[in-house]
């Protein structure tokens, strides 16, 4: 795998936060994890049950991207860690953070192309990624059939048996209804011809860049105890039909900021008379267009913790 | 130009230093010890530590003195720090018949073997706020103790139905029960599992479920055979030793349900059981549960799985606040790429009826 995932074994015995292993899960956790993902990857888009841990960050933050990256991540590494495109946002900020604190070595940096983990919500970053690299996103609800079938006794079946109909059915009747497929983002993808994946809740504007992608994906969900992952290179084609092909959707704008007509935008109200103007949703790649004197770019560890206490050494 | 918001880090920050502000609350009035709180509001420490699944008191103080009395972010607190706890062993099952009795009461038997012991309990309590504790409260008179009897063993209730042959026997297992903080569940689950869930399940949850079968909804006819709360002792069996040494002592509370059913070809009409048992002193959750099991064991006693308390996937996947709290506030974090990719869904959606009305119009 990746030189990330050799990191980790070097990590051994380094300790992170007081009473706390490197990149706070245990060894032993860390392995039952990685045997999972080694799982994943040889049979990509499946989704592999693992003992997921409470972690000190609540479900629906991200446990399931936080243990996956704590899992990969060694002390040579560089991790990237965004939310909604963008480094800033206070939980993505909140992760790093979380991970400059237990991972005692590890850098951390908002350049895309720097990085060799990334760990993602809800967006693919828009500098292509590249090999080496690993992309860790935080999944909600690893079961792209859960909305048509809430059963995951059933479900399971279902995917044993590639019985997809369902969903196909589903997408048929959006367009029958409206002209168009209703999911404008976490739309379902076929992975390497055989399993149907939630891709998380990106938006469909990013589901191209999942096909053939030279960087590992990964994919963590906490809360339903789920791992699954697209090797470098995999076919991922989102769910469609001949005649009505699969369209991502964007704003029609530019960035207002570095001018980009490309890139996936966020709609920014200005004003209580419809006043809008759109910019880059990707932080990171809006401000290397716009000439780089930006700050945050590579950051060593240990960045300081503002008051902020997580009970170490309680005991 | 438009510039973006900045300063997620600084706000994270200030916030925090805020919340540890508003924790505290005015300084001028003394603050709360965790010792306080483990002695004198028990029954909050009771629930954090059987639904953060860890028997601390000292720990669950503390959660619920750094959570301000929120005991759901308290149980979290609790949990996050369990699961960085490494594992020496497991105890052998605890011993409830060997129980030191606080409280014992069955619903069933007015005289049992044992006695009916009442303990300390509120529900021969009028509700009415006593405003002498707000006042000053002080050291209560101590209360009267009776002279242990000569018999104070107290069998099950439900052995005494089952010595009779009216107690469905429970399959017995000696393999080690699945854990499912380091095991995914799946479905179906089995008893063990299911228990183990509904013993930490969230108190409000259980009690709607449970609440529910009364009403009608997957109905079991339930009888408290018996509650018992009190100590008992655990104890564990190091290899290198070959016999079991006591560890310490927890507070347990177990409930007995005994419901009646009504028999199959295979099987003459006798009682099934639903079975509770929960850390500390925390009754309503004990006889929660164990309505809740025997609402689940429908399947296996072959009664109809009509109702949600009687659905094993529906009901032991949102038992856990501690998920349910999580994935529930998650919403506030901002979703505005996915709300971004529905505005321009729904703008294109309504484009496309405009056009079409148009063309109607039109012809």
């Amino acid at each position: 795998m990746s030189a990330a995932v050799q990191g980790s074994d070097r990590s051994s015995g380094r300790t992170g936060a007081e009473g706390y292993n490197f990149a706070y899960l245990d060894e032993g956790t860390k392995r039952m994890i990685r045997r999972a993902l080694l799982k994943a990857v040889a049979v990509p888009g499946h989704q592999v049950p693992f003992g997921s841990r409470e972690m000190p960050l609540p479900y629906g933050w991200g446990t399931g991207g936080i243990q996956v990256t704590a899992a990969v991540i060694g002390p040579e590494d560089v991790l990237k860690v965004i939310d909604q495109g963008a480094d800033d946002t206070t939980n993505a900020v909140s992760i790093r953070r979380f991970f400059a604190r237990v991972a005692p070595g590890l850098r951390t940096t908002e350049r895309t192309a720097d990085a060799t983990v990334i760990q993602t919500r809800h967006r693919i970053p828009e500098t292509p990624l590249r090999e080496g690299q690993v992309m860790v996103y935080q999944v909600p609800q690893p079961e792209p059939l859960y909305k048509l079938e809430p059963r995951r006794a059933e479900t399971r079946r279902l995917h044993a048996l590639a019985d997809y109909g369902l969903m196909q059915v589903k997408l048929y009747e959006d367009i029958a209804r409206n002209g168009r497929v209703g999911s404008s983002y976490d739309h379902p993808v076929m992975v390497g011809g055989r399993y149907l994946m939630s891709p998380s809740p990106i938006p469909s504007f990013d589901n191209p860049k999942m096909h053939r992608s030279p960087a590992l994906q990964l994919f963590g969900a906490g809360r339903e105890r789920r791992l699954y992952a697209v090797p470098p290179y995999t076919e991922v084609r989102s769910l469609d039909f001949d005649d009505h092909p699969f369209e991502p959707l964007r704003a029609r704008a530019r960035c207002a900021l570095c001018g980009a007509d490309d890139t996936y935008l966020d709609e920014m109200v200005t004003d209580d008379r419809g006043g809008r103007v759109f910019v880059c949703s990707d932080t990171d790649y809006c401000g290397e267009r716009q000439g780089g004197e930006r700050q945050g770019g590579e950051r060593q560890g240990g960045e300081r913790q503002g008051g902020e206490r997580q009970g170490s050494g309680a005991a | 130009m438009y510039v973006a918001v900045k300063g997620g880090e600084a706000a994270i920050g200030h916030a925090h230093a805020w919340l540890a502000e508003e924790r505290r609350g005015d300084p001028a009035v003394a603050e709360i010890g965790t010792d306080q709180i483990a002695e004198q509001m028990t029954l909050a420490v009771d629930r954090v530590m059987a639904e953060g699944s860890l028997y601390d008191p000292g720990l669950a103080s503390l959660a619920i003195k750094q959570s301000r009395g929120d005991l759901i972010e308290a149980i979290f607190l609790l949990r996050a720090y369990r699961t960085t706890l490494p594992r020496f062993g497991a105890s052998l099952p605890v011993e409830t018949g060997a129980m030191r009795v606080r409280r014992r009461v069955s619903a069933t038997y007015k005289d049992l073997p044992g006695g009916q012991v009442l303990g300390p309990t509120f529900d021969y309590t009028h509700r009415l706020l006593d405003f002498a504790l707000a006042a000053e409260g002080g050291v209560p008179p101590a209360a009267a103790q009776a002279e242990p009897g000569d018999d104070s063993a107290c069998p099950a209730v439900t052995g005494l139905l089952a010595a009779e042959g009216l107690m469905a026997a429970e399959e017995a297992s000696d393999a080690e029960p699945g854990d499912l903080t380091r095991t995914p569940l799946a479905f179906p689950a089995g008893r063990a599992l299911r228990l183990q869930n509904l013993a930490r399940a969230d108190e409000g949850f259980l009690l709607s479920m449970a609440y529910s079968t009364q009403r009608g909804y997957g109905g079991n006819h339930p009888f408290v055979g018996e509650l018992r709360q009190g100590e008992v002792v655990v104890e564990i069996e190091p290899p290198e030793l070959g016999f079991a040494i006591g560890i310490g002592e927890v507070t347990l509370t177990e409930c007995q349900m005994v419901n009646q059913f009504h028999g199959s070809r295979a099987e003459p009409p006798q009682f099934t059981r639903g079975y509770g048992l929960v850390l500390g002193r925390t009754e309503r959750r004990a006889m929660s549960m164990a309505l809740v099991d025997r609402a689940l064991r429908a399947a296996e006693l072959g009664e109809e799985v009509v109702a949600p308390a009687q659905d094993e996937e529906f009901v032991l996947s949102h038992s856990d606040n501690v998920e349910a709290t999580g994935f529930l506030e998650h919403l506030k974090l901002p979703h505005y790429v996915d709300f971004q990719s529905e505005l321009e869904s729904v703008r294109a959606m309504r484009a496309a009826a405009a056009r079409d009305a148009l063309r109607e119009a039109a012809e």
